[in-house]
């Protein structure tokens, strides 16, 4: 037990830090809030720096429920990442508004998605998810007096309990035809004849888990939601849950269903064409950059189901990197979308009030340019890497026609991207003013920092991906 | 060859003058830019001065493998690459020049992306990576992209989504059958893959995959729809470097990849591009020969020009492939040259119909004469470099198919018709327009952008040997690739004494043994 203690270190960390943050905010009130801010930023970075060491361990902790390997860590990474980020540029775009909550908040999602992360037992899969959903669905509701965030977090949360009741009904009918709850003992019965139960356990399951990653048709919620929240938390929505839930999926299909690829793997199929296509067609009409980014996130998801459709490693392998290229993509977005502000320091979401932004703010519009391309996954700007390496697995796979499919769609996509960077780039200038200061320098910073690498440098980081992503990958195979 | 990564610092003088660009005034970037590419041709020269005619096929090679993992920084040029990469530094000083007056705003980022593509041109004639290649192939649509829709005409937006999704839409495939090829292969180096045997079937579809692509590229009749948009909208400069050069990618991979890689399907197909080729040559023309739009005219005669060069390339014998290839380059300097005669009157009179102009032999004589030049070296009159590269690209195809021949000659006759119509309307007749009247001679800026311009086109018609000799030795080698799966042509030429061309023989010979 105690020896279990010192393999989770993260989420101890985790959870004396989020208790501590809460404390705190008991005691003090919303007036500290930058103290809570600080604590709980310091707390991710510990709990980083704990994944870090602990890298490359690989333990199963508390009788098989939960594992300690590469794996979880590489995701866990990623999430504390995206929620460090998060975190960082929420009090700029709440100004007064920022309570004690958030910090909390925050921690106690990332815990869930953690768990989600590193999960090895249909139950601990639960307990994860629902943790990081509770925490989900009052951050998306954040903002109380703004109609469109309550009903932001409304949405999410009747979605998301359905789901999560499709998910336990799936979970149910795997235990009551495998008679057990771990992993590696579903995909010993998965190995024997598949009964009608199992299949119908393995679709809800799956169906479940969609709505998570916001995979077609399981997607409704997301434009809307997305469009509600705060848009800090919205970035906090499409980075680490996506995270979180991509890598759970991948560690259901794979660990606890692996002997039944046939049946899982037309299912994925589906969902990937479907997110692709939708995703990007969805996308064509949109006004509001925060929705138009919503649908951008099912479109990107939609290829990362390619690779994990494959069932391969050289699959999982590619949707790490595309988790993490994304991630980096989809922040740097959403810091340029906080930036669109106007004269009287009101957040811009509309996308034809950013016409003619290049002329001024040319080096804002030219970084906001750099994501979308990358996005796109147009060379040389390096979204196109992943994409890459999910169509190769998938063509090794001998999915060809999903490739083609899947590559054809994305000039579907592509138009919507190459729109807005026409409305920045070649339309005459809107009346929206856009100010440029009030920029943190860290923002711009980090926001130039993940542009340059998006463009060619990234390229010469992918021996180093490619060895952290193998090596994560390698322990599910 | 010396120490100097040669091609490497060509990549990078364009980009590090792209990015102090961004950040120059109007002014100052207009010097960098000019500097930039004319360092750059000074190193082409460079490079041309040391290639070694008739020696390896691969020179000026560099690898650095393991930078980017699972593909390299690999480059090299061989003959043909050399030419193209020439051709590209020699425009581009020009097309700069060309734009020194006209573009006035945000002078920096034109300028920019005009490096930009320069970087992406030479990137993918000397990518010697199948990955490194497609990246900097697709990498071109987004600056081209950027120069249509910023700089481009009244529709320019309609224009440069059409261009950029246009051909996204034709290299996705191709990315895929690259894939396929990589996995097939268990390379990414081109001159491994260039002998590397595919299984016929799968040379099927992946010849029709890389079709896809590089037929909208070119562009193939019918997928040609969007060159003339895109002509028509660009800035001058803009269309210049996309006549010039931008269209060659197409046909370069052709040669590069298509015919080498996959010389079963190529035979098998062989028909499949006679056939589009042959209705681009003569439809394109016909269309070319009603437009009222000065630039159309030229993006459409470009089109029949390159399906010339198609059709010459599927000859697949010697003579054909050298007279695609002289025409690629004779097609890039002349309808570079046409596109800024266009924008040389376009500037004064705003106007690129062609009804609005008339009898400028009178008040511009100087044009005049480097108009008609330009127009009889795109007409393929003997002295010029498009008599060379049409001469021996149809009779290669005449080689290979009397029927095909009769037809490409066909469009050469109506490309005369719609050049001389075009040149009659606008220099000759008489000079009635009052704001045509006023319109002033060429300045030396444009002095000396045509100058240079049909310098080539002269040296190009009269010693086409100076370009034709890098490129022999790969066309051979390419020929002797498709040697076994070849069909054998209807002309049943009778050879009745020794030919001339018996050291072209022993050169084959000698490129067989290099691979």
């Amino acid at each position: 037990m105690t020896a279990d203690l010192a393999l989770i270190w993260p989420e101890l960390i985790l959870t004396i830090g989020g208790l501590i943050t809460l404390m705190l905010g008991t005691f003090f009130g919303d007036r500290a809030v930058g103290l809570y801010q600080l604590a709980a930023m310091l707390t991710l970075a510990i709990a980083a720096a704990a994944v870090v060491t602990m890298f490359g361990t690989d333990a199963t902790v508390f009788s098989g429920t939960l594992s300690v390997d590469s794996f979880g860590g590489f995701s866990k990474l990623l999430i504390y990442a995206a929620s460090f980020v998060c975190l960082f540029i929420a009090p700029r775009f709440f100004k007064d508004g920022m309570r004690a909550e958030y910090p909390a908040l925050i921690i106690f999602a990332a815990l869930g998605m953690g768990i989600m992360a590193s999960a090895r037992d249909l139950m601990t899969l639960y307990v994860g998810l629902e943790l990081n959903s509770l925490a989900a669905y009052v951050l998306a509701s954040f903002m109380r007096t703004d109609d469109r965030s309550s009903e932001a977090g409304l949405k999410y949360f009747v979605l998301g309990a359905l789901a999560s009741g499709i998910l336990l009904y799936g979970i149910s009918l795997l235990y009551g035809f495998t008679g057990t709850t771990d992993f590696a003992g579903v995909a010993t019965a998965m190995g024997g004849e598949l009964n009608i139960g199992l299949i119908f356990g393995i679709v809800f399951v799956i169906a479940g888990l969609a709505f998570k990653i916001s995979a077609v048709p399981f997607h409704m919620w997301t434009p809307d939601v997305y469009e509600g929240a705060p848009t800090p938390v919205t970035a906090f929505f499409a980075t680490a849950p996506k995270v979180a839930a991509m890598a759970l999926l991948t560690r259901v299909v794979i660990d606890a269903m692996g002997p039944a690829i046939g049946a899982w793997q037309q299912i994925l199929i589906f969902l990937a064409l479907a997110s692709i296509i939708l995703g990007a067609v969805g996308a064509i009409g949109q006004k509001n950059i925060k929705r138009l980014l919503a649908y951008s996130s099912i479109n990107n998801v939609g290829y990362m189901l390619i690779g994990l459709a494959a069932g391969t490693q050289q699959g999982v392998e590619g949707v790490l990197t595309y988790l993490l290229v994304y991630v980096v993509t989809t922040v740097g977005a959403f810091l340029v979308v906080l930036q669109f502000r106007d004269a009287e320091g009101n957040q811009v979401e509309s996308i034809p009030a950013l016409a003619g932004l290049s002329q001024r703010r040319p080096g804002l519009a030219g970084a906001f340019a750099v994501f979308l391309f990358s996005l796109a996954g147009i060379p040389p700007l390096f979204g196109f890497w992943p994409k890459y390496l999910v169509f190769e697995a998938a063509v090794n796979a001998n999915l060809v026609p999903l490739a083609v499919a899947g590559i054809v769609a994305s000039v579907i996509g592509a138009y919507y991207y190459i729109a807005i960077i026409k409305t920045m780039f070649f339309d005459d200038k809107s009346e929206t003013e856009f100010p440029a200061g009030g920029g943190v320098v860290v923002e711009d910073a980090v926001i130039t920092a993940s542009a340059l690498w998006l463009s060619v440098v990234g390229y010469l980081f992918i021996p180093a991906l490619a060895a952290l992503s193998a090596s994560a990958a390698g322990v599910l195979f | 060859m010396s120490g100097l990564p040669i091609l490497s610092l060509m990549l990078a003088v364009p980009t590090v003058a792209a990015i102090a660009c961004v950040f120059a005034s109007d002014r100052n970037a207009r010097f960098i830019a000019l500097g930039a590419t004319l360092i750059d041709f000074a190193l082409g020269l460079m490079m041309w001065a040391q290639f070694d005619v008739g020696g390896a096929q691969w020179q000026f090679q560099e690898l650095h493998e393991g930078l980017f993992g699972r593909f390299n920084y690999a480059l090299g040029i061989d003959g043909m690459a050399l030419m193209l990469i020439m051709l590209s530094v020699f425009l581009m000083p020009l097309c700069i020049l060309a734009s020194w007056e006209s573009i006035t705003k945000r002078v920096g980022l034109y300028m920019a992306m005009f490096l930009i593509m320069e970087v992406v041109m030479l990137g993918v004639f000397a990518a010697q990576d199948l990955l490194l290649f497609y990246i900097f192939f697709e990498a071109g649509l987004i600056p081209m992209y950027f120069i249509i829709g910023i700089w481009g005409g009244a529709n320019r937006k309609y224009a440069a989504f059409k261009f950029f999704l246009y051909t996204l839409l034709g290299s996705v495939l191709m990315l895929i059958a690259m894939i396929a090829m990589i996995g097939e292969a268990g390379t990414t180096d081109i001159p491994t893959l260039l002998v590397y045997n595919f299984p016929p079937e799968m040379q099927t579809w992946l010849w029709l995959a890389f079709f896809a692509s590089l037929a909208v590229k070119m562009p193939m009749w019918p997928v040609h729809t969007w060159l003339p948009d895109a002509h028509v909208q660009a800035p001058t400069a803009g269309s210049m470097i996309l006549a010039g050069v931008l269209l060659k990618m197409g046909s370069y991979g052709f040669i590069r990849f298509m015919m080498p890689m996959f010389p079963e399907a190529s035979a098998q197909f062989m028909w499949i591009v006679f056939a589009l080729s042959m209705i681009a040559v003569v439809y394109t023309s016909l269309v070319a020969l009603v437009q009222s739009d000065m630039k159309k005219l030229i993006a459409y005669s470009s089109v029949a020009h390159m399906a010339i060069v198609t059709a010459g390339l599927y000859a697949l014998n010697q003579q054909g492939i050298e007279g695609a290839l002289i025409i690629m380059l004779s097609h890039g300097v002349v309808s570079a040259a046409l596109f800024f005669c266009v924008g040389v009157i376009y500037d004064r009179l705003h106007t690129r119909e062609i009804d609005r102009y008339g009898g400028l032999a009178v008040n511009m004589p100087a044009y005049a004469l480097f108009f008609m030049l330009f127009t009889m070296a795109s007409i393929g009159l003997p002295g010029t470099s498009g008599f060379v590269g049409e001469f021996l690209s149809l009779a290669g195809i005449y080689e290979a198919s009397s029927a095909v021949a009769f037809v490409c000659t066909t469009g050469i006759i109506l490309g005369a018709a719609y050049m001389l119509y075009l040149y009659r309307r606008v220099v000759f007749g008489e000079l009635t327009k009052d704001d045509v009247k006023a319109m002033p001679d060429l300045n030396p800026r444009e002095w000396a952008i045509l100058a240079p311009l049909a310098a080539v086109a002269l040296w190009m018609g009269v010693y086409p040997e100076s370009f034709l000799a890098p490129m022999r030795g790969d066309v051979t080698t390419v020929v002797a690739r498709l040697a076994p799966a070849k069909p054998a042509g209807d002309a049943h030429l009778a050879a009745s004494k020794p030919k001339p061309a018996s050291a072209a023989h022993g050169e084959a010979h000698h490129a067989g043994g290099v691979q």
